[in-house]
Formats: C-alpha cells, structure tokens, sequence
C-alpha cells in the first residue's frame, strides 16, 4: 500500500511538471469555448439560407488556414491577425477562416508549423497564412513540400527579389506593414511625454525586424524631443532591453513583466512596447496604481489600450484585412501571383480599417499638447518627412548614412545594428 | 499480495479503469461546453484518419517510444529516472553539436547522421551518469539528481541558441539555423516519417524486451530493483547494475533527443524533448513496467497528442485535453490496481 501512496504522489508531482512546463497553454480554453458557437453557425446557416432567396451566384465557399503564433485573443499581434481573418469573412463572399493558435514549440511541443498547416488542408484550407517570423523556416518548407496550397509569410522575405533571403517559390507570397511609420509616432509620443528624458523599449527577440522596428521609435522619439521641444538630443536616453521571444515563456525568455518593472524603477516613465503582449501596459497601471507618474505605448493591437487607458499613450497597430481579403479574392479567382508587399499607412487617413495596413490610434493619457503635437508629427511624414536620413550612425559609431542619405528599403529592411545614441544590444552576444 | 486473480477479474478492472478516465475526461468536457463524442472522433479522425495524420502519429511515436524504453530498464532497477527529459535534450545538443562539427566536412551525409546518432546516444548517457554518480556516490535521491540536471539542460540549450549558436544576426529562443537537407533523415515520398527512426524505435524495444525478458541481465536487473539489499546479499554488484540501468535510460533517451534533431526539427530548439520523457514515464506506469504493451501504448498516447491537434481548429477546445485523458488514463489503472489488490486480500 506504501508503494502506492508513493507512485500516486509521484504522479501527482508529474502532473505539476507537466502543468509547469506548459504555462501559457492554459489560460485560453476558459475563454475559448464561449466565443465559438457564434462562428461555426454562420457559415452553417449560410448556405441553407441562400439557394432559396437568391438563386443566381451562390458564393463558392473557400476556406483559409491561419496559423497564430500566439493565443488569438492576446490583445496583440495574434489577435490583430486573428481579426482581420474575420474581417475577410465579412468581406470576401465565401471566405471561412479555420486557425490553429499557439503554434510555437513552447505551448503546442512536438509539432512543427508544417505539420499544423497540413492539419489546416486537412480542412479544406486552400490557402494558409504562417503569421510569425519564428514560422519562416516552416512556412517555406511547407510551400515547398505543397505546390498546390498558397502560402502567406507575413513578416517575412522569402518572396523579396531583391532581398537577402529570395526563395523563388511559386506558390510562397510575404506582407508586412511599414511599421516603421508606427513606431515613430509611438516614439515621438513617447518623448513629447516623458519627464525624465528616459524612454524604455521592450524588445522581443533579435532580428532584422526587431532592430529596425526600435530604430524607428527612436528616430520618432529623437525627431519630437528636438524639433518640437527644441532640447538636446544627448539629453534623451532610449535603452533597448530584448526578452529573447515575442511573448513571455516562463524559464526560456527574460520575464516582460519584470523588465517593464525594472524600467519604471529605474527613472524610465514611458516603456514602448515591442513584444506581442501587453505587459509593459499592465505594469504602467500598477505603477500608476502606486502613485507613480508612468506611461506606455502597446503595439500591434487597434484596441490594445483598453486594457488601461489611463497610461496609455496610444498604440501602433497592424492592419492586415484588407491585404488580406485582396490576396484571397486573387486566390479565388486564381490570380494570385507571389509578391512581397511591405505596406505603408494610407496617409489621407492612417486609421483608415479598409485602406490603411499600418495604423495609430491615441490613447487617453496623451495631453492635449501631446495630441496635437503628435497630429503634426504624423501630416509631416504624411507630407514626405523621412528620418531614415544622413546624417546617421550605428551603435558603434560606424557611419550609417552619409549626409543628406535617404536609406533604401533594403538598408532599412536589414539594418544590421541600432543606431547611435540608442543603449542595448545589437546583436546577441 | 495473493496472485490468484483470474485474467478475467484482471482485464474487467484494466476496462472500468479506462471507463473511468473516459468519464472523468467527459466531464471537464461538458463542463466546458462541448460535446465529448465529437472531441474522441476529432481525435480519432485527426490521428488515423489519413496516411498523412498517421505519418505524423509516427512522427511522435518514436521518440516518446524510445524514451519508454529507456525508462522500462531504470524502472525494473526501481530507479525514478525523471532526469530522462534533460537527457532527451543532452542527446540532442551532442547530436547538433556533431552535426556542426561535420556538416561542412568530406564525410557522406549518410555516415554524419549515423555519427549523430551515436553522439546524441553519448549525450544522454553523459547526463544519465551525473544522476547516477550523485545517487550512488552521493546519495542524492535520483528524483531530485533527475530533476536538477533537467534544468541545467534546460539552461544549457537556452545558452547556446542565444550564444555559441545563435543565428547570424539574430537573438531568438526559436533555434539554431536549420540544418542543410541533405543531413535530415530521408523521409517516405509526401510524408513527414523517416523509415530510420521508425526502425530505430522498434530496434530499440525490441532490444529492451529481450534484455528484460530473456537474459540474466533482466532477471538481475529485477532483482535488484526488488530488493537491492536482498540482491546484493545473494552476490549481485547492485552498484555495477544501476550504473548498467542508468547508462542504458540515457543512452536509449540520447537517441530520442538525436531522433528529434535529425528527423522532426533539423535543428536544436528550447523544448526539443516535446515532453516525450514525461510522457514516458506515464506510458511506463500504464502498462505496468512490462515491455511487451510499451509499443501500442506509446503509439495511443502519441496518437492522442496528434488527434488532439484537431481540436482548436474544429471545436476551439484546448488541445492539452489530451493531456487531461493521458493523465486520467494513468491515475484510473493505478487506482483500480490498488481497489483491485485490496479486494484480493480481504478475500
């Protein structure tokens, strides 16, 4: 009997580990379950409905596959994704989303994105979106290993002619916005707002991307605190401090909550950030909570400050429906060719939900000085201001661009360093 | 313990054990809303339901299959190997680390993967032997030996995708650079299942069904997982038969972590092992330690993990369900063992 007592209460540490090792995966099914009713009954109902009122075209059902690298409701990247496959069923007569979320090793371990995108086939998907940088090498091997399906890798390269990484696939296409622009703003925000002069950046992992995305914020940050508010630019400290994933993974990554918190308490009182998850909003609020004078600006999600308006400066997001619904209108009507679009806002109205793929929305704690400050920051760029312009240094004092130099896409795409006056790691040491 | 039980008594028991899982697995079902009999056919379908699906059960059936095996010879020493998860991750580290020392070298790819799997095999004895030099030298219970060297396995792979490895350029927990394709395991034509690691999984039980169950070796083995103080007594070198236990865990779990780099990753990342020891350690317990139901077992619960796949797209239903049954599964056989035993002995 010993022995048994031993065995369960072995097992029952087991359970604990294996509960452990798989933090992030439980948090959804609580949630889960009472949102989908909704969805499955709709495209139901759909078909039953239309042969008897409208006889002529009967939209041709076509679904698409989307692979969230992320919990599709994480008020950030995964949800902005998420959202826009909805706002393609709602557009595109037809188009059913089926996804799979959490597709990273972390939460859904022993899978690969290639195999997930053949369970999405396996569904009738004819067209599968890989919606993260960590799924590169997956999506790439699965348009390989599947001529037949088109694949969509937003954020990557692969279908970039001129890029580094040209693959030459038929079948492979890439989006991503030119947040550049959002990230700008959010940093001019930032420096139009902070009292201390220090701006914190929250980093997710160490790419092209991510260095370019930190860059842009500071550039934004640079340009507002010295033309605007007419101060020294050596007097504005910008410090990058990288996580090593897109979200928190407890025991791989730094914790986002615990460097949001260094940060405010080191005299840093906006923190921008750059992770798919709101953390660095949530520790604002309590730091706000206890009476500290403290901001941030989450990323990726339209509705990301809703969490806490109170410290929120306002939020670059993604827009990706209309892109979206174009490559599967293309698809449908058999279209569509492999292209690499880096998509900008459109500048007559940047929150624009069917023109504009890039997109800032203010938020509540931004001053009225602040706010139209910021209003004049975007007509300028909307008017041509470009502040990937010489003269500019990297991190390490090497010259980036000449005098009077406007980067190329290509510069910006890869840029291989943060630039000078920028604090934190470049390049993973 | 009186070993009078019919056969029959036995298998209505292992039955009402099954029931029960199913039943417990059900009710969190229900209470979360969903229909149960539609999740185990999503499951089903999702796992034998194509020659794709079940390429991919396959996929995850050999390493959890190995790592099984592994477990089945510390368990007949009455050793608690929970370190098998640090050293599936130390088999795969040596096996990328091979793989990077060779992949630019002369050497045909054919004879760099063997090198991989040997060196993966080397990498999980090496971890194996910590474990088992703190147990027999230093008394540390192999429980918490297991589950320190976890985590410096844990740690060691974090290192080493963020530094020594990394990515040109990049600073990411998603891995290493991938591997050129001539150095992946040939898979069949359109499916994702290498002919090797299959023959590697069943080589590999079948090696630890005969040592078990057909030599010396075994019968000593159980012995002295027994009663170590009885076999030792009776002129077994106890000490030489748990380093024997350890070393084979760790060399059969090296395998899985090289089976995972060469044919399911193509490179190292933070969670290579996929929990395959744990889940391991479960399958162990189900069938009893007893070799002969390690490989459909270990085949059920890899179907289960891929069936379960099915269930976020479908029914927007977690997919650690399958968890939750796995789990049942083993809780419900050992406790109707134990309602079964108390029985028999107040008869």
């Amino acid at each position: 009997m010993k022995r048994t007592w031993f065995v369960l209460s072995v097992l029952l540490v087991l359970a604990m580990l294996l509960a452990a090792c798989q933090p992030a995966a439980t948090p959804a099914p609580t949630t889960a379950p009472t949102q989908p009713p909704a969805e499955p009954t709709k495209p139901a109902a759909e078909p039953t409905q239309a042969p008897e009122v409208t006889e002529p075209v009967q939209p041709q059902e076509f679904v698409f596959g989307m692979l969230l690298v992320g919990p599709y409701n994480d008020r950030g990247w995964s949800q902005a994704h998420y959202e826009a496959g909805l706002y393609v069923e709602e557009k595109v007569p037809g188009a059913k989303m089926i996804y799979i979320d959490k597709v990273n090793p972390a939460d859904r371990p022993g899978t690969t994105p290639e195999q997930l995108a053949e369970d999405l086939v396996s569904k009738g998907a004819k067209l599968v979106i890989f919606n993260s940088d960590d799924m590169k090498d997956g999506a790439e091997a699965f348009a390989k290993a599947r001529p037949d399906i088109i694949v969509i890798h937003a954020s990557g390269d692969g279908a970039w002619k001129e890029g580094k990484n040209y693959r030459d696939l038929p079948n492979l296409g890439n989006v991503m916005g030119r947040m550049e622009y959002g990230k700008m703003i959010a940093g001019c925000a930032a420096a139009l707002t902070t009292k201390t002069g220090q701006i914190g950046y929250l980093g997710p992992l160490i790419n092209d991307e991510t260095r370019r995305l930190a860059a842009a914020a500071y550039l934004g940050a640079r340009y507002c605190w010295t033309e605007y508010l007419g101060k020294d630019p050596a007097q504005l400290k910008f410090k990058v401090t990288w996580i090593g994933f897109w979200f928190n993974i407890p025991g791989v990554t730094a914790d986002p909550t615990q460097v949001a918190d260094d940060f405010f308490n080191s005299n840093y009182d906006v923190v921008i950030s750059g992770i798919d998850t709101t953390e660095a909003l949530v520790e604002a609020k309590k730091f706000r909570g206890q009476g500290k004078e403290v901001w941030a600006v989450p990323y990726d999600y339209i509705e990301a400050c809703k969490e806490a308006e109170e410290v929120c400066l306002g939020v670059p997001y993604f827009n990706w429906g209309p892109m979206y619904a174009k490559y599967i209108q293309e698809a449908i009507a058999g279209t569509w060719k492999p292209s690499w679009d880096w998509v900008g806002p459109d500048w007559n109205d940047i929150n624009n939900p069917d023109t504009s793929h890039v997109g800032f929305v203010k938020g509540a704690a931004l001053s009225a000085d602040a706010s139209a400050q910021v209003d004049k920051f975007i007509s300028e760029l909307a008017a041509g201001l470009n502040l990937w312009k010489g003269p500019l240094n990297f991190q390490d004092g090497t010259p980036f661009l000449k005098e009077g130099e406007v980067a190329t896409d290509l510069q910006v795409w890869y840029l291989p360093q943060l630039l000078e006056g920028m604090e934190g790691q470049s390049v993973s040491e | 313990m009186v070993k009078t039980s019919s056969r029959w008594t036995n298998l209505a028991f292992q039955l009402l054990a099954i029931i029960l899982a199913l039943g417990f697995t059900s009710l969190v079902m229900v209470l979360a809303k969903a229909d149960p009999l539609e999740a185990y056919r999503n499951i089903v379908m999702g796992s034998v339901g194509s020659l794709n699906k079940f390429s991919d059960v396959l996929v995850a059936w050999v390493p959890l299959l190995l790592a099984t095996s592994g477990l089945l010879v510390t368990y007949t020493a009455g050793l608690w190997n929970i370190g098998v998860e640090g050293q599936i991750t130390l088999g795969a580290i040596f096996t990328t680390w091979a793989l990077r020392v060779l992949q630019d070298s002369a050497l045909s790819p054919a004879l760099i993967i063997l090198i991989g799997f040997i060196s993966g095999a080397l990498g999980g004895m090496l971890w194996a032997s910590v474990v088992a030099f703190l147990k027999i030298y230093g008394g540390v219970n192999e429980i918490f030996g297991g589950l320190g060297m976890n985590f410096v396995a844990t740690a060691l792979t974090i290192w080493l995708i963020f530094g020594p490895w990394k990515r040109p350029g990049i600073g990411s927990m998603s891995g290493t650079e991938p591997f050129k394709e001539a150095l992946w395991l040939p898979t069949f034509p359109g499916l994702r299942i290498s002919p090797w690691s299959v023959v590697v999984g069943i080589v590999g039980i079948v090696v630890i069904y005969l040592l078990l169950q057909g030599t010396y070796f075994g019968l000593k083995l159980k012995a002295v997982g027994r009663n170590r103080r009885a076999a030792f007594l009776l002129g077994i070198p106890t000490t030489q038969y748990m380093w024997m236990a350890f070393l084979l865990c760790g060399l059969f779990a090296g395998l899985a972590g090289a089976v995972q780099v060469l044919g399911v990753y193509h490179r190292l990342i933070p969670s290579i092992s996929s929990g395959y020891g744990f889940l391991g350690m479960l399958v162990a317990m189900l069938i009893n330690y007893q070799p002969t139901w390690a490989a459909p077992v270990a085949l059920f619960f890899a179907a289960l993990n891929i069936g379960s796949i099915q269930l976020p797209i479908v029914m927007k239903l977690d997919s650690t369900l399958s968890g939750v049954l796995q789990g049942a599964l083993v809780l419900s056989v050992l406790l109707m063992d134990g309602v079964r035993q108390r029985l028999m002995q107040r008869r």
